[in-house]
């Protein structure tokens, strides 16, 4: 195995370690670009919760409240806060956060196939941001979803804001294509000698899933995006009816987007979860190919399943019945994952510290996001559901009570490693069960307010749903503590925290990052370890 | 002030038509404090959902209790303390099968009542009457194209302007009144942007798109008042723009026709959009 994070740092470099600011403005590094990606996706992702806080006080009772009746204002916030927690926490986050780091250390390899091409995607996404941020005081705003639909993006709102935010997006699917490219390049390219693919850690092969979604899926999007964008300022009317055009085109350009990208958002945290359960289990996961066959197949089905978002738009019934059928397949790889990881458990030796315990909420907590979505996938009992709450309750289920605890189980995991300091046991827990606490009381019950009628994106409900809503934002403030404890946490650990072992975690695991140091020195692997 | 004249000049006719139906209790559909199901259904569209939901919801209750007992096993068994050497165990073929298997068996049972539903949901029967409402921003209006083009607006009555017994943000001033026990076509569509209508108790949504003329149908089988809202994001009003719908017997739905045609040809332009109305509105006030 490979000894190069031990061996004193030979200077083999032709020139000194970058510097100050042009070390991060001018990086070619892995490990910073990646630190830089989880700065700014922890800092939108601060962002993001406190629109949804402002969200969830609006709610609280009927009539206006925080907002004093501002309905514009309150579409911007769900808009913002869907492109938000999409575009700049988590598929940064994931991707080009843990992946950037842990892909190349996990493969062996001394740093990504193209340095300077990641590095513009980390720093193409400000601009993204500054536009994304602008729009929202740009005339009225985009109060649009952040589904972006047309007529009401292209003729229902008029002004600057729309067109920053489509210029944003298309910023931001600029820096998930050349990662993708980079990604793609590197797995497999740069696997050390004896790690065939087939011996590639489950993170890695999750970032692999998900890198082919980005790559064939975000161009669709671009395209829909572009003709809105020209819609709406160069005379084209795709989406006008007025003009021949249709507005259901958009909705399928945008979903044959929209799903994959639902699963760029969950595949890197069944990645991660796949690391952080056999280290604490203390033993290899079950049905490796299982699991890396179940990634694929949930990657290939998830682009022909797109429609099951648009069941009410007036599709042929045969068409609704094909699309039933594609969308319930998916649940059975999911399955095996689920089942593959309490499996890995099974006869464990296991310890619960803070990862392990985000890493079995996430299991527990998806499985009851992903039922309520086999329901919604009947297109029959989807139209009583269908734009309520039961849709909003399901989605968070799997975003922010899956992707999210992913999150925070590799940050958990691997921030030993990035800082060279040790998060506090005590307070990561607490962190745990304060989110576990909050995000099911604010999300479950969501299921009653859909299965009751009220519907989304509403700022305003009639009296009946009070009660409901009293609890979501009780709940929703509940997490709020937590996540500030979080960030305590984060600025305890990082300037605080106990100095963390090569591998704090012991012999369960068993990937290349933990035989470097902690904190990994800026050059790993730069000879190359053989896999046996 | 001058849309309340209007208010009360509908609730007359309305209370009218109610009071010379017969004396079958009418429910109110609307939801209730705490709900956790569904508004109780009033066709059998939403009845077949419901019973479907209740199969769904079963055996996903049973799948979660399940993963839930696996890991509280997992937790207490298997634990560093309980359990401190852990197996190598990494491979059960028989497993592997059960758990790819046993959930395509489940899904089949999930499908077949499914599909049932779909198409029972999508046939258009023999439609005794139709029905044709327009989303605009941000009211409805609607057409009876079987009833000389009787054409209304339904507009949100505003919290300083609501009767007892109005529900807040559902009540309207004009409501769409339909006879029951019979098939009725909807035609939906949208002349501004996307919205979408929706009535919970009928089991009934569907885009209103513009440019396009969407079909559902619904047999509604109590009498009754039945409340919805626009289901679609269609801007700052939104959640401002409801729907209600009156269900009568069909002798006074023929009653309510004959007046209503009356009602709105009464004012110029025959028909009762919210401008010709306002303009009434001004002239009684005038007087």
């Amino acid at each position: 195995m490979s000894d190069t994070g031990h061996a004193a740092h030979a200077d083999s470099h032709a020139h000194a370690l970058p510097t100050g600011w042009r070390r991060y403005l001018y990086s070619t590094n892995h490990k910073d670009i990646g630190t830089m990606y989880i700065v700014f996706a922890i800092t939108f992702g601060l962002v993001g919760g406190l629109m949804s806080i402002i969200m969830r006080a609006e709610l609280m009772e009927p009539g206006a409240q925080v907002l004093g009746g501002d309905n514009q204002l309150f579409n911007v916030l769900i808009s913002a806060h869907g492109l938000i927690m999409v575009f700049f926490l988590i598929m940064p986050a994931f991707i080009g956060g843990f992946g950037n780091w842990f892909v190349p250390l996990m493969i062996g390899a001394p740093d990504m196939a193209f340095p300077r091409l990641n590095n513009i995607s980390f720093w193409v996404l400000i601009p993204s941001a500054l536009l994304m941020a602008g729009s929202l005081f740009a005339g009225d705003g985009p109060g649009v979803g952040w589904t972006v639909y047309a007529p009401l993006s292209t003729s229902g709102q008029p002004g600057v804001a729309v067109d920053m935010v489509i210029l944003a997006l298309h910023l931001a699917g600029v820096s998930s294509v050349l990662g993708a490219i980079n990604f793609i390049t590197t797995i497999f390219n740069m696997r050390a000698p004896g790690m065939t693919l087939h011996k590639m850690p489950l993170f890695v092969w999750a970032i692999l899933v998900t890198t082919f979604l980005l790559l064939l899926s975000l161009p669709v999007l671009a395209g829909a995006i572009t003709m809105l964008l020209t819609d709406r300022n160069f005379g084209t009317v795709f989406f006008d009816a007025a003009g021949g055009g249709d507005p259901v085109l958009y909705q399928h350009l945008f979903w044959f987007f929209g799903h994959p990208e639902v699963y760029i958002l969950i595949l890197p945290a069944f990645g991660v979860i796949s690391q952080i359960i056999p280290t604490f289990s203390k033993k290899p996961v079950f049905g490796y190919l299982g699991m890396v066959y179940a990634m694929v197949a949930i990657g290939v089905i998830g682009f022909v399943v797109w429609a099951h978002h648009m069941y009410t738009v007036g599709m042929d019934v045969d068409t609704r019945a094909y699309f039933i059928a594609a969308t319930m397949v998916i649940a059975v790889p999911t399955g095996i994952k689920i089942f593959s990881w309490i499996a890995t458990m099974w006869g464990g030796s296991i310890e619960f510290k803070t990862p392990m315990l985000w890493s079995v909420g996430l299991i527990f907590l998806f499985t009851v996001g992903g039922v309520t979505g086999v329901v919604l996938s009947n297109a029959g009992v989807d139209i009583p559901f269908h734009d309520t709450y039961y849709v909003v309750g399901h989605f968070h289920y799997v975003l922010s009570l899956g992707a999210v605890f992913g999150i925070f189980a590799a940050f958990y995991y691997w921030i030993g490693k990035m800082s060279g300091r040790q998060y506090n046991e005590t307070l990561g827990k607490l962190h745990f069960w304060g989110t576990f606490i909050g995000v099911n009381l604010t999300f479950f019950p969501m299921h009653f307010l859909g299965m009751a009628g009220m519907p989304r994106r509403v700022p305003d409900y009639p009296d009946a749903y009070a009660g409901w809503n009293m609890v979501a934002s009780i709940g929703s403030y509940i997490s709020a503590a937590a996540t500030l404890l979080f960030v305590y946490i984060l600025f305890d650990t990082v300037f605080r925290g106990k100095k963390c072992a090569d591998n704090p975690w012991g012999e369960g695991a068993t990937t290349l990052e933990w035989t470097v140091a902690s904190p990994a020195p800026f050059h790993t692997h730069e000879i190359m370890p053989r896999i046996k | 002030m001058r849309l309340l004249v209007n208010i009360w000049r509908w609730q007359t006719l309305a209370a009218l038509v109610m009071a010379s139906a017969l004396a079958v209790p009418a429910q109110a559909s609307q939801p209730t404090p705490w709900q956790i199901g569904f508004q109780p259904a009033a066709s059998t569209a939403m009845e077949r959902i419901a019973d479907f939901h209740e199969l769904l919801l079963w055996i996903i209750t049973v799948i979660v209790i399940f993963v839930l007992i696996l890991l509280g096993i997992v937790i207490v068994r298997f634990n560093a303390r309980s359990n401190p050497t852990p197996t190598r165990t990494t491979h059960n073929t028989l497993l592997e099968i059960a758990w790819s298997v046993i959930p395509v068996v489940i899904l089949v049972v999930i499908a077949i009542p499914s599909f049932k539903l779909l198409y029972y949901m999508d046939r258009t029967d023999e439609a005794e009457l139709t029905l044709k409402a327009i989303g605009h921003q941000w009211y409805w209006s609607y057409e009876y194209p079987d009833h000389d083009g009787l054409t209304f607006d339904s507009l949100m009555i505003e919290d300083d302007e609501l009767q007892e017994g109005d529900p807040r943000l559902l009540a309207t001033d004009t409501r769409v009144v339909l006879p029951v026990d019979t098939n009725i076509r909807l035609l939906i569509t949208a002349d501004d942007v996307l919205h979408a209508w929706a009535v919970p108790a009928f089991g009934v949504k569907m885009d209103a798109v513009p440019g396009q003329l969407n079909e559902t149908w619904v047999r509604v089988n109590k009498e009754g008042v039945y409340y919805g809202q626009c289901s679609e994001l269609c801007g700052v009003n939104h959640g401002f723009m409801p729907i209600a719908v009156e269900v009568v017997s069909k002798e006074a739905f023929a009653a309510w026709v004959e007046q209503a045609k009356q009602e709105f040809a009464s004012e110029p332009g025959s028909t009762g959009t919210v401008l010709e109305r306002l303009v009434v509105a001004l002239d009684a006030g005038a007087e």
